[in-house]
């Protein structure tokens, strides 16, 4: 037997043939559309590195059955530069020196795409970091992570930046 | 993972009808069944989608003045629905606990009351678990057991319900809305999970082919919103379960307690309502001797499974720390650290 099923990944419609429903979001996206971006850490939902916007909604895409969210739109990390400018997210990562290895920095990304949307943090440093516990990051990157996710954050309010998806 | 066939039903009745064969699970987000399925843990041989079924999304104030939770409304979007948060801030409080940001938007309020324990003897096909293999024997009992259950444990099984959000419903005297094979019917939640005994891989009441589809918190149930806390240790700041927890809820009229309500995660196999806890906290005064008088009734009965004699103090003090902070007052906001006990209180006498 098989599913077919539909996503829409970073605005593209893309149709993809399932010969097992065991595929996870995240190997639907690595492994068949090869969007590498997104990365297996844990793929437990521990750890975050797989973190991707699925209809608006940060989740971990290692704990998502692909055949579940037919018709489901998605944005990983390599939806959100436009015409090569860097997302705010994106951009603040980099001022601020927010990785080192940068395994867990797509993650880190997404998720924090996905809280600045979700808008319960506001300015407080103690609620960011609350509300990106969900994402580990092995090499303590986290003083500059939760500079980086406030500094973006007001800046996309400043700016009006728009999400994409 | 093992291989499953995979079937999503348009409807509840289809959904029921589908689940009924024997081998089936339900799939709701899949945020536990698919990790407990990569582990080898449970290996079910079809999944039955219920991530879409009509009619089981809605957060809604009933005519009668209950309020009504559709099984699948997220665990994020119940924390902040405004009106429901208003309503059972200890609930909203407690989700916001749980878990990550990324889980909560993608879990579920019926799959939250069906997750499994986190017992690691469960969750290690090497090990001998009564639940994952009935008469295996349970290799918590002599193991690294210091987080395991306190109460209503028993020699087959010490493992504990890792919910957060069932012990304020179970406070509230929440209502599980079940439908299944031979139709519709109630069932409250504090017998809804069941205490291991001698058949600690009998979980819940539910039968095969039953579907939670909602949870119901009776009329009068907001009552206690102006003095409602959750309060959860664990053993880092985010992202972790509770080594213990307490709900607390109090009515208050002229500084006097006039209605209670307490119960405690992380202690056993269900959330644990301390009934003779409320009976000594009703019409008695909100003070530190009150509120160690009532922890110590929550945790009578109370032994060690193993080396976790320390989680009875424990639970007393949090139960304790739960009850002051519910008779300071709600706060007007959720807590940068939602239930935390180590967060900063100001009016609040916590050491009492």
């Amino acid at each position: 037997m098989s599913w077919s099923i539909t996503l829409t990944v970073n605005g593209e419609p893309r149709h993809v043939e399932l010969d097992d429903p065991r595929v996870t979001l995240l190997d639907l996206l690595r492994e068949r559309l090869d969007l590498t971006g997104s990365k297996k850490g844990c793929d437990r939902g521990q750890c975050g590195a797989c973190t991707v916007l699925l209809d608006g909604q940060r989740v971990n895409s290692c704990l998502a059955l692909a055949v579940s969210h037919d018709g489901a739109e998605v944005v990983t990390i390599e939806g959100l530069a436009r015409s090569g400018v860097l997302h705010p997210v994106q951009a603040a990562f980099i001022e601020h020196d927010a990785f080192q290895c940068g395994f867990c920095t797509p993650g880190q990304i997404m998720s924090a795409v996905g809280m600045i949307g979700e808008a319960q943090a506001g300015d407080d440093p103690e609620r960011v970091r609350e509300c990106m516990s969900g994402n580990l990051c092995r090499c303590g990157a986290y003083q500059g992570i939760t500079e980086a996710v406030l500094d973006a954050q007001q800046r996309m309010g400043q700016d009006g930046w728009e999400e994409a998806a | 993972m093992n291989r499953f066939d995979y079937i999503r039903p348009a409807t509840v009745a289809e959904a029921v009808t589908a689940a009924s064969v024997p081998g089936s699970a339900f799939l709701a987000a899949g945020t536990n069944l698919l990790d407990l399925m990569k582990g080898g843990v449970v290996r079910p041989e079809r999944l039955v989608d219920v991530s879409r079924l009509p009619g089981l999304d809605a957060v809604e104030a009933l005519p009668d003045g209950a309020f009504r939770i559709g099984a699948r409304v997220r665990n994020a979007e119940l924390a902040h629905d405004r009106d429901f948060a208003r309503r059972f801030p200890a609930v909203a409080e407690a989700l916001l606990s749980g878990a990550s940001a990324q889980l909560r938007n993608a879990a579920t309020a019926g799959g939250n009351l069906l997750q499994r324990t986190r017992c690691a003897y469960f969750y290690d096909p090497a090990s001998a678990c009564n639940k994952r293999e009935p008469g295996a024997g349970c290799d918590a009992l002599g193991g690294e057991n210091r987080l395991h259950a306190v109460l209503g444990w028993s020699e087959s099984c010490i493992a504990t319900h890792p919910s957060d959000f069932c012990v304020p419903l179970a406070a509230l005297g929440a209502v599980v809305e079940i439908e299944g094979p031979g139709g519709r019917r109630e069932v409250p939640l504090e017998e809804f999970h069941l205490l291991p005994g001698s058949t600690p891989e009998r979980e819940s009441v539910l039968s095969p082919g039953e579907l939670v589809v909602a949870l119901r918190l009776p009329a009068g149930a907001d009552a206690f919103a102006a003095h409602s806390r959750y309060v959860k240790l664990r053993e880092r700041t985010s992202y972790a379960f509770a080594v213990v927890s307490a709900a607390a809820m109090l009515r208050m009229e002229g500084g006097t307690i006039a209605e209670a309500r307490l119960a405690l995660g992380g202690v056993a196999l269900k959330p644990w309502r301390a009934r003779e806890a409320e009976a000594v906290l009703a019409g008695a005064r909100p003070d530190a001797a009150t509120f160690r008088r009532a922890a110590e009734a929550a945790l009578e009965g109370a032994h060690p499974s193993g080396e976790n004699g320390f989680k009875i103090e424990l639970a007393r003090r949090i139960a304790a720390r739960a009850l002051a902070l519910a008779a300071a007052g709600t706060p007007e906001r959720i807590p940068a650290l939602p239930a935390s006990p180590l967060a900063p209180v100001t009016g609040v006498a916590l050491h009492g």
